[in-house]
């Protein structure tokens, strides 16, 4: 089997439009957490969020691409550019018809089917934009990258609500592995902040009031973030003689099913994805210096995190450093795991491990070291990422530096 | 066919694909302005808006040109059986 190099990174998120600020922003625990902008918070019961900010999408697109293109899907196209960009890949037809793109993405052009379906019930308007479909469909983003940039080999998106990410960069990983595939162009995208889709989280009373505290005492709720994230994975032998600049190295890939609860998360699924990552990496429990945690900061994820993770790590629980870095960039539903995956991938790179923000009181019921709010410089070789989706669907990734 | 309402055509087509008016002539064919088949439903989604009309499907179909758009607007102002939708 391959080694799969990380040769490409891309990230717009609500701490910035490229991966530069956005990690930046990660390595200095500075959160992008601030009030709602375009959306009427008049009938919300919360009024923060984590906003893609400063957004022009005509910096990125013509008028016609932006008719067509939802926001979900331009962030996706955004985040992929870089990362190409940043790969310095040159493509020939035989690496495009071997290349595949995955994405993550949760809800897809949400927010323009909330527009236009707001025009039909509540404006009385009989006709609806034809573009809404294309808009809407999850797939979106990873067609329009594979059309802006030729990519013939297989397209597809994974949408398991908080886990889409890391579902589609485990299948990317695996595929670059066994050699289906000779690069791949996978991560997540999401755009969320419409009126009727905040509404739907307020009843669900898991959104914080006033900001997401991961594993702190206080925590109130996860606060919705937005933005993509897109890594280029290739051989990593191809990779090194090419000479490509590589940013870290996937080594293993874990998934479970809670088969349990819609929205109650179990320790025992999570236990099973972090021990299946472990397995399919080929790592001890005790190798792993940091895990990039699922951390909502809703009451019932971060107990339910601590317990899976001193279930499959014992003793070396106590030594494992662990931050949510959705306590900067919000929970960005399928795009979480991909903003994560490229914030613990800088993290070994750089040697220093972001911290979990925001955080105030230590809570016994999450009595793991959550690096709180000042990040640690350390010498890790080996992370985690952790996502644990609604419908208890499990998705962890295990993560290598390379030097 | 009244020049206005072909200038108002032409004005929802250079509208709808960001073109300018000027480049656009009663016989030019969609094809000469790159319009390919969803600008064409997208198009004809902003003239049912500007003229308050429902184009069939059948006719939407066959629209290629700026003067085939015009005469089957014409056509269906005149016939009044065209049902203007209830409220905007």
């Amino acid at each position: 089997m391959r080694r799969v190099a990380v040769t490409g990174l891309g990230v717009i998120s609500p701490l910035g439009h490229t991966v530069p600020e956005f990690w930046t922003s990660i390595s200095n625990g500075r959160s992008g957490i601030a009030p709602l902008e375009s959306v009427d918070c008049s009938q919300l019961r919360f009024q923060n969020g984590a906003q893609v900010r400063g957004y022009n999408p005509l910096c990125y697109f013509e008028p016609r691409d932006v008719n067509i293109l939802d926001p979900f899907a331009q962030y996706g196209t955004i985040a992929a550019r870089e990362a190409i960009r940043e790969s310095g890949i040159e493509w020939t037809s035989d690496l495009r018809e071997r290349g595949a793109i995955i994405t993550g993405s949760c809800t897809g052009g949400q927010s323009s089917e909330d527009q236009q379906f707001l025009e039909l019930y509540r404006n009385k308007n009989p006709r609806i934009n034809p573009f809404t479909i294309p808009r809407i469909m999850g797939n979106a983003a990873a067609s329009r990258i594979s059309m802006e940039h030729g990519i013939t080999g297989p397209v597809y998106n994974v949408s398991t609500a908080c886990s889409s990410s890391n579902h589609a960069i485990g299948q990317a990983f695996w595929m670059i592995r066994s050699g289906a595939a000779s690069v791949a162009i996978t991560g997540g995208m999401e755009a969320i902040f419409s009126l009727g889709f905040l509404k739907a989280w307020e009843a669900m009373r898991v959104v914080s009031p006033d900001t997401c505290r991961p594993f702190s005492k206080d925590r109130r709720g996860l606060i919705l973030g937005e933005g993509a994230a897109i890594l280029i994975l290739e051989p990593l032998d191809d990779a090194k003689s090419r000479g490509a600049a590589i940013y870290g190295e996937i080594v293993g890939f874990g998934m479970s099913s809670d088969a349990h609860h819609i929205t109650q998360p179990s320790p025992e699924g999570a236990a099973r994805a972090m021990r299946a990552a472990l397995a399919d990496a080929g790592l001890e429990a005790s190798q792993i210096a940091y895990v990039n945690a699922h951390g909502t900061g809703t009451t019932a994820n971060d107990c339910t995190e601590t317990s899976a993770i001193r279930c499959v790590f014992g003793h070396h629980a106590s030594r494992l450093a662990i931050s949510s870095t959705k306590s900067m960039h919000g929970h960005a539903l399928g795009a979480a795991g991909a903003m994560e995956a490229v914030a613990t991938i800088l993290a070994l790179r750089e040697g220093l491990l972001p911290p979990t923000a925001n955080y105030t009181t230590p809570d016994p019921a999450c009595d793991l070291d959550v690096i709180p709010n000042e990040p640690r410089k350390a010498c890790a070789e080996y992370a985690l990422s952790n996502s644990f989706a609604f419908g208890g669907l499990n998705a962890v990734l295990a993560f290598r530096r390379v030097d | 066919m009244s020049d206005d309402l072909i200038q108002r055509v032409i004005s929802v087509i250079a509208a709808t694909q960001h073109i300018d008016a000027a480049g656009i002539t009663p016989d030019s064919t969609f094809e000469e302005l790159k319009i390919d088949s969803l600008d064409g439903i997208n198009i004809v989604f902003a003239l049912e808006n500007e003229f308050n009309i429902s184009i069939p499907d059948d006719a939407a179909k066959n629209l290629r040109s700026v003067r085939d758009a015009a005469e089957g607007i014409r056509k269906l102002l005149e016939s009044g059986d065209a049902p203007a939708p209830a409220a905007v």
